[in-house]
């Protein structure tokens, strides 16, 4: 047994706690723009089976709300609980958006439960169209407050430290922070992306199971022509986050890329494994790309891991979580252009089952992807919990028993996991389309 | 006014807030399930139902803005409060997390599911307990701190007559502030049965309620004499309050004037609360911590403030019109819509 660590213990449910809350939050984020976007093709085009659509997918999203807002009150309680020297920190720096944030909920909690129960209310239906605008809204703006505050851990700006203490606020430089832009724009892209496909999956099971309804195949076509769009937003803010990497958090990218000496025309490896003595075996190398990634110029000079304190470099593990989730944006990206440009093609027929495995497939990796962003992201920050101010084990709690309360946690994310996927199922199951379309007399 | 006092007073309003609209929500969990024990399920869910569904989100708002809003306001309670309350947080989360998502999955899901209410009716009552814990430790004398190490003392914690005097009052007044609501949201559904065994539930826990008021009060002035003498000096507010509980049972007594009634309770829980608040002040952790010398800065004060105000003007048409739609819309309260 390793030696009680509260330090230890704390980063380990944090990362539990946020990576069973990233998944719920990015289905929060990313599944009302999706709604909005079904119910408003079908008022335009009065097509009945668009806001079915609509109708069905917030129906399912209520649930993962559910589970979202509960992790969500357990991380926003937990930070408090293992992290009290940081967040006393945090508090006189970053505590704005947080603060914000929670107004966001607030709005889109209350017009969630005003759409909900309002479907055949109002004789116009574009009157409850206009209420998904606020949850929509709401939804991204509290996925652009909360990151803004990652942000913050990543490049703290805003602040001056004298003799350990926090002087010369400026809260909104604070929050739009250099690291700001990049982070919110590839949080909120690869939210909506993996929204798209996690739906889209849901019609692809149906017509892989030899279902052919045209319900099914408008769902795949809307939400694979969204998963295109963001598929490509997404790697090209991710190359843009790569050149904020480059320039204010060099480390990080050196690290993710195994770059050990600072060179010109520097090359991007791809998976690889380090050797005893520190040198790269079996990669694929891609020559000038990460002085592209880095700088946009195939020339362009890349500061190597040597240049750092050893004591200052995150864990090498983390070439791989890029790396991981690089390789499962082209994938998302090549899937759902191929589908987009198929169905183009009227000889095509997009509906295969090769293409209909892999957006099937595309749902998993999408969460898979967000993953390991998120930890990348994290786990590459280290050893510091703001970014050259103070260091994780600086703002980690000091009490017993967090090893404890990290076997509780575990246990209930099982719980809810569990419970969250058989009540999904069972309500999609005890209700089919072709029924509800008959019941609500569509066809 | 200084900023100090500005940011306590908005989040207790807050806190405050969600007194009232937790109360509401717990307690109809728990009688809801209570009536399918004893058999009585058909009459009052269906008023519960009505009610709840559309707000059960917005409640729990309320608890996360407080909890965050005091980080913002006051970052050094993160430091004391967040190391001295890992466990006891850590329940509470996992029993909000609980009653948060079978509820969900129960009303969204699969209804008539037995565990599942058996979950959210259940945590519901537990809860306003462990959430209790937070004001007790306030009075001091629980937390220890040894070189630069803040811990709880549990041994004191659960031997301490105070501490579950309040944990007592916290569940008797869910009760109580539910069952006045929902008889008066019975009334106004037209719902003559539920509303008799929504008004017996009132009456009956309207006695235990004060007692444990006044239990919790002596308990205080064994614990805390300071704070209990800042009390007796602002008498007059929890005089007011039980005037107030004076009135509110009358009212449902008599079977009149019903929203007046909860608006009574309303106001008796907030005497006292705000009196309880005023007079703990400067303190937030006796004797550690007070408002002074926790407070954040000067710029992140006026942010927080500038962006509260902004908040509001967002939120306060949008709860209009939630409750427009649903509180007092009496076709949709009778259930014609
Ligand atoms: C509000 C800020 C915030 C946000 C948006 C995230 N995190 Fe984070 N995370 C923290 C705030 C934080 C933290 C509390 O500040 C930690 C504790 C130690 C550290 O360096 O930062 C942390 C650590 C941390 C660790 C431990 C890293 C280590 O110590 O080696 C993991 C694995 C994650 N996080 C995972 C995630 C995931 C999967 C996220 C996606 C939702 C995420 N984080 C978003
Ligand atoms: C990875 C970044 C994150 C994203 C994109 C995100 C987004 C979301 C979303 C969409 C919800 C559901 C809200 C709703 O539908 O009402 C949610 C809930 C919540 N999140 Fe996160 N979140 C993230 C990380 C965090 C962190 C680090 C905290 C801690 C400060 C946090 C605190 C909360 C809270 C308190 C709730 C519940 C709010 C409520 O009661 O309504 N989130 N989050
Ligand atoms: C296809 C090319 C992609 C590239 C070049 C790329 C690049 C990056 C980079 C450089 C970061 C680190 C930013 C930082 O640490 O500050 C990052 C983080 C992240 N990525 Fe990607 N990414 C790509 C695809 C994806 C996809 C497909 C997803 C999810 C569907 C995704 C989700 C994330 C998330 C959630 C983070 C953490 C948030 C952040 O730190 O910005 N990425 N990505």
């Amino acid at each position: 047994m390793m030696e009680y660590d509260p330090v230890i213990y704390s980063r380990i449910l944090t990362g539990v706690t946020l990576g069973f809350h990233a998944i719920f939050a990015t289905i929060g984020v990313g599944i009302p723009l999706l709604i909005a976007l079904a119910e408003w093709i079908g008022i335009k085009r009065n097509d009945e089976h668009y806001r079915l659509l609509a109708r069905r997918w917030a129906r399912g999203f209520v649930i993962t709300v559910a589970v979202g807002v509960v992790t969500g009150t357990a991380i926003g309680l937990q930070l408090s609980l293992l992290w009290p020297s940081f967040m006393e920190v945090a508090g006189h720096a970053i505590s704005l958006p947080m603060f914000m944030e929670t107004f966001a909920f607030f709005f889109e909690a209350i017009f969630l439960g005003i759409y909900l129960y309002t479907w055949d209310r109002f004789k116009k239906k574009i009157h409850h169209w206009l209420l998904v605008i606020p949850v929509v809204i709401g939804a991204s703006a509290s996925g652009f407050f909360i990151t803004t505050v990652n942000a913050f851990m990543n490049s703290p700006y805003g602040i001056t430290v004298e003799n350990g203490v926090i002087t010369n606020i400026n809260p909104l430089a604070a929050m739009f922070n250099p690291a700001t832009p990049t982070k919110v724009a590839h949080v909120l892209s690869s939210a909506y992306l993996t929204s798209a496909f996690i739906l889209a999956a849901i019609a692809a099971i149906y017509l892989l199971r030899g279902n052919q309804h045209v319900y099914h195949k408008k769902a795949l076509h809307l939400t694979m022509t969204v998963a295109c769009v963001f598929a490509i937003v997404t790697a090209l803010i991710g190359d843009l986050s790569g050149k904020y990497l480059a320039e204010y958090q060099p480390e990080k990218l050196a690290a993710a890329e195994w770059h050990f000496e600072t060179t010109t025309e520097a090359p991007l490896i791809l998976g690889g494994i380090l050797t005893e003595d520190g040198e790269i075996a079996y990669a694929l190398e891609l020559p000038y790309a990460l002085s592209i990634l880095a700088h946009g110029d195939p020339g362009a000079e890349v500061i190597g891991l040597e240049e750092f304190p050893e004591e200052d470099l995150p864990p090498m593990i983390v070439h791989y979580l890029f790396d991981l989730m690089v390789i499962s944006g082209i994938f998302l990206a090549a899937v759902s252009m191929l589908f987009v440009i198929m169905r183009l093609r009227k000889k095509w027929n997009e509906h295969n089952k090769p293409l209909l495995w892999a957006i099937l497939a595309g749902a998993p990796i999408a969460l898979f992807a967000i993953e390991m962003g998120w930890f990348f992201a994290e786990i590459g920050r280290q050893p510091w919990i703001l970014n050259g101010f103070m260091r994780t084990a600086e703002g980690a709690t000091t009490s017993q028993h967090v090893d404890l309360m990290l076997y509780l946690f575990i246990l209930l994310y099982l719980v809810l996991a569990v419970s969250c996927v058989t009540v999904l199922r069972k309500m999609f199951k005890s209700n089919p389309v072709e029924q509800e379309l008959l019941d609500r007399g569509i066809e | 006014m200084n900023y100090e006092l500005i940011g306590i007073t908005v989040l207790w309003t807050f806190l405050y807030g969600y007194l009232i609209v937790a109360s509401i929500d717990f307690g109809a969990g728990f009688f809801s399930y209570y009536s399918t024990v004893t058999g009585r399920e058909h009459i009052i869910n269906k008023v519960i139902n009505r009610y709840l569904s559309p707000v059960w989100e917005v409640t729990n708002v309320f608890l996360v803005f407080f909890f965050i809003g005091i980080i913002g306001f006051f970052p050094s309670t993160a430091y004391y409060y967040g190391t001295a309350l890992l466990i006891p947080g850590s329940f509470a989360i996992v029993l909000l997390a609980i009653r948060g998502s079978y509820y969900a999955f129960y009303h969204y899901g699969f209804r008539g599911n037995r565990l599942y209410k058996f979950l959210y009716g259940a945590t519901g009552l537990l809860i306003p307990a462990s959430l209790s814990v937070v004001l007790t430790i306030s009075e001091g004398g629980f937390i220890v701190i040894e070189n630069d190490n803040v811990m709880l003392d549990y041994g004191a914690l659960f031997s301490s007559f105070y501490s579950w005097s309040v944990v007592i009052l916290a569940i008797v007044s869910v009760l109580y502030i539910s069952a006045c609501f929902l008889t008066f949201y019975a009334y106004k559904a037209r719902d003559m049965k539920a509303f008799e065994v929504l008004r017996g539930y009132a009456l009956f826990w309207s006695f235990p309620t004060i007692l444990a008021s006044v239990l919790v009060f002596f308990a205080l002035n064994q614990h805390n004499p300071v704070h209990f003498a800042k009390m007796v000096d602002i008498s007059w507010v929890f005089s007011l309050s039980f005037l107030f509980f004076l009135g509110a049972v009358y009212f449902v007594w008599k079977k009149r004037q019903l929203g007046l009634a909860f608006i009574f309770v309303m106001l008796q829980f907030a005497t006292a609360f705000f009196g309880y608040g005023a007079s703990h002040l400067p303190y937030l952790l006796y004797p550690h911590l007070t408002i002074y010398d926790g407070f954040t800065n000067e710029a992140m004060a006026i942010a927080l403030i500038v962006a509260f105000i902004a908040g509001l003007c967002l939120l306060i048409p949008s709860l209009y019109l939630l409750m427009r739609l649903f509180l007092f819309d009496n076709k949709y309260v009778e259930g014609r819509k």
